[in-house]
């Protein structure tokens, strides 16, 4: 407890809310208070609006009936082109198929995706920093050379490189994506671990003859992964991003299926004539990925600074 | 000094080294046959023909141990021969070359666009006394950073060469032709820069020496342009590498929206048929791009902060 104590005026002195996830504990809140809760959003309703876009979102990728009766694959060709209207929210395609829907639909593919995308990243960035923060010398070192490298080649040239060798599809531009932003986690986990493990708790652990085992996934585990889980937030907007942008590319699923990028680049060819077509689906991403930058900027200190 | 610039270099070295290798092992070792890919490539045919699988085989040297084949390929990219394209037969070297000039164009003029929106743009937001006016302009950078690229360039396309028909929408023609592109590419980065500048300048303006100046009677215009300013860009210049490496690889999706030749046409058109020469070049490329920058940075980084050498050297010989 002391700890957060003193970590706390550093995080408080800086005028912004700090990026780097280094000082905010969530430590264990037991019992929110709810006065308090809802003071915090009535005050900021761009986070209210962020936690409302996505919930949307989630609720569209798992139960898309609930947003749209129609299906995303069945086109009406003498309904093709139709601006936006209360009946084709977000106007029709080339084939008379329904924007709305395939956005709706398409949430399912690119919530996939990101989800898969960042749970890579945690898993496998988590676990080498895991390792070289806690088993120290030349394992570290190894270790971290290789994120080092990991982070001296541009994330998309990384995913570009493991598309052409493991093949297209959602499921691996994903993991494409998600090898690609390993090493800021390892980074970020191998620092918690490191302060941490020299923590008072830590030696008390080891010095009553805890086993390494127990000390890791006791001690030192729960109390690293805070900035994890934010920087995992963080990373789930650029997930989007970078996933779409290689669904935008042609690399994400095959044609008919409605994937974010690939709706935008679709209607690439319909510019001039269909405007709807590539704006309101990258206006569909840009929405998620504010929100989701928005909560995280959120999680990673807002609320813990606030009285 | 000498000590320094020694031991940057060799890290140079080596982080280049450890890249050829990453990319070695993803694109050559790990598709299960990359030979059938390659030959696969360029044709949409299913079967390949066993008898050029084997030439190909032979060509690319697949028959061999994954070690002697490594130290082959290692030492022919020593002496810069990266093997050929696949699709055109032509060496990965000049196809990387001929395609150059145009992105770099491109990110040059993005990373000037990027420094000086973003840099003015930090340096108003700190300057004005006017709150609100401040809150808005320091929300557009994580604006900037939020809306994908590919939309963005999609939209100024239909904005200015669609209904205003002011500037070309596709193609390489001369400088009205860059201007639509990399405005687009340097969005994001530029939002980058902001960030990065505006927080570094908010905890430099509160600085002791900040206070000197201003207790001396210094005004604001001249204590942040010529003492914070200075001392804040510091920081920005440590992430110029990671900046030049984000705008090479939006240029991948940038040249695709805006139909450009260049670099991100190649690589987007290399991944697209499994062309593992070309997108291994490519990939080497930007690593060796983000290498270069950074020895750059670090070498120019004590002339400016000479507490870098002094600590860097310090612990070795205390002299």
């Amino acid at each position: 407890m002391s700890r957060s104590l003193a970590a706390d005026p550093a995080t408080r002195a800086g005028l912004e809310p700090q990026v780097e996830a280094t000082a905010p504990t969530p430590g264990p809140r037991l019992g929110v208070d709810v006065r308090r809760l809802s003071r915090f959003f009535l005050r900021r309703p761009g986070l209210l609006l962020s936690l409302i876009v996505v919930a949307l979102v989630a609720l569209a990728a798992f139960w898309p009936t609930l947003f749209t009766g129609r299906d995303p694959l069945l086109g009406v060709p003498a309904d093709n082109f139709q601006p936006p209207s209360a009946r084709h929210w977000f106007g029709t395609d080339e084939l008379g198929r329904d924007t709305y829907s395939r956005v709706v639909h398409g949430a399912a593919l690119s919530l996939k995706a990101t989800l898969i995308a960042v749970a890579v990243a945690f898993v496998v960035g988590g676990a080498l920093g895991l390792v070289a923060g806690f088993v120290g010398r030349w394992v570290e070192d190894v270790l971290m050379r290789f994120v080092d490298v990991l982070l001296s080649i541009p994330a998309l040239f990384l995913s570009l490189a493991l598309v052409t060798a493991l093949g297209y599809g959602t499921v691996k531009v994903a993991v494409a994506v998600g090898i690609a932003s390993v090493a800021s986690f390892a980074r970020v986990m191998r620092a918690e671990v490191l302060r941490v493990r020299q923590a008072v708790f830590v030696e008390a652990a080891r010095s009553s003859g805890t086993r390494w085992y127990s000390v890791l996934g006791r001690h030192v585990l729960p109390n690293a992964t805070g900035p994890v889980i934010v920087l995992a937030t963080l990373d789930f907007g650029t997930a989007v991003l970078a996933v779409s942008s290689l669904s935008f590319l042609g690399y994400g699923a095959a044609p008919p299926a409605p994937e974010w990028g690939t709706l935008v680049s679709d209607g690439r060819n319909y510019l001039a004539n269909a405007w709807w077509l590539s704006t309101l689906p990258g206006l569909t991403v840009a929405a998620t990925v504010l929100a989701t930058n928005r909560i995280a900027r959120a999680l990673d200190g807002e609320w813990a600074n606030q009285r | 000094m000498r000590r320094y610039v020694i031991r940057r270099l060799a890290q140079a070295v080596g982080v280049l080294w450890a890249a050829y290798t990453l990319s070695f092992l993803v694109l050559d070792y790990l598709p299960g046959d990359p030979v059938s890919a390659m030959a696969g490539a360029g044709m949409d045919s299913s079967v390949v023909d066993p008898a050029r699988l084997d030439e190909l085989k032979k060509q690319y040297g697949f028959d061999k141990p994954v070690l002697v084949q490594y130290v082959d390929y290692l030492s022919r990219a020593l002496r810069g021969d990266f093997g050929n394209s696949v699709s055109t037969g032509r060496s990965v070297t000049s196809v990387i070359a001929d395609a150059l000039p145009q992105t770099l164009q491109l990110t040059g003029m993005a990373l000037l666009l990027a420094t000086l929106f973003g840099g003015g743009l930090a340096l108003f937001a700190t300057y004005t006394s006017q709150r609100w006016l401040r809150q808005i302009l320091l929300s557009l950078p994580s604006l900037g950073v939020s809306i994908p690229t590919f939309w963005i360039g999609l939209m100024i396309v239909q904005l200015f060469s669609f209904r205003i028909r002011l500037f070309p929408a596709f193609g390489n023609d001369g400088l009205r032709g860059l201007i639509l592109p990399a405005v687009t590419l340097a969005i994001p980065t530029g939002a980058m820069v902001a960030q990065l500048l505006a927080k570094s300048l908010l905890t430099t303006l509160d600085e002791p020496y900040v206070q000197t100046a201003r207790a001396k009677g210094a005004g604001r215009a001249r204590i942040h342009l010529g003492h914070a300013l200075r001392n804040a860009s510091l920081p920005a210049l440590t992430i110029i590498g990671l900046l030049v490496g984000q705008l090479m690889a939006n240029a991948v999706v940038i040249e695709t929206v805006f139909a450009r030749n260049g670099l991100g046409r190649v690589t987007a058109a290399a991944v697209s048929i499994q062309d593992i020469p070309v997108v291994q070049g490519v990939v080497v490329f930007g690593a060796l791009v983000f290498v270069l920058v950074n020895l750059v940075v670090d070498l120019i980084y004590p002339l400016l902060d000479p507490r870098i050498v002094v600590a860097a050297t310090a612990r070795r010989s205390p002299a």
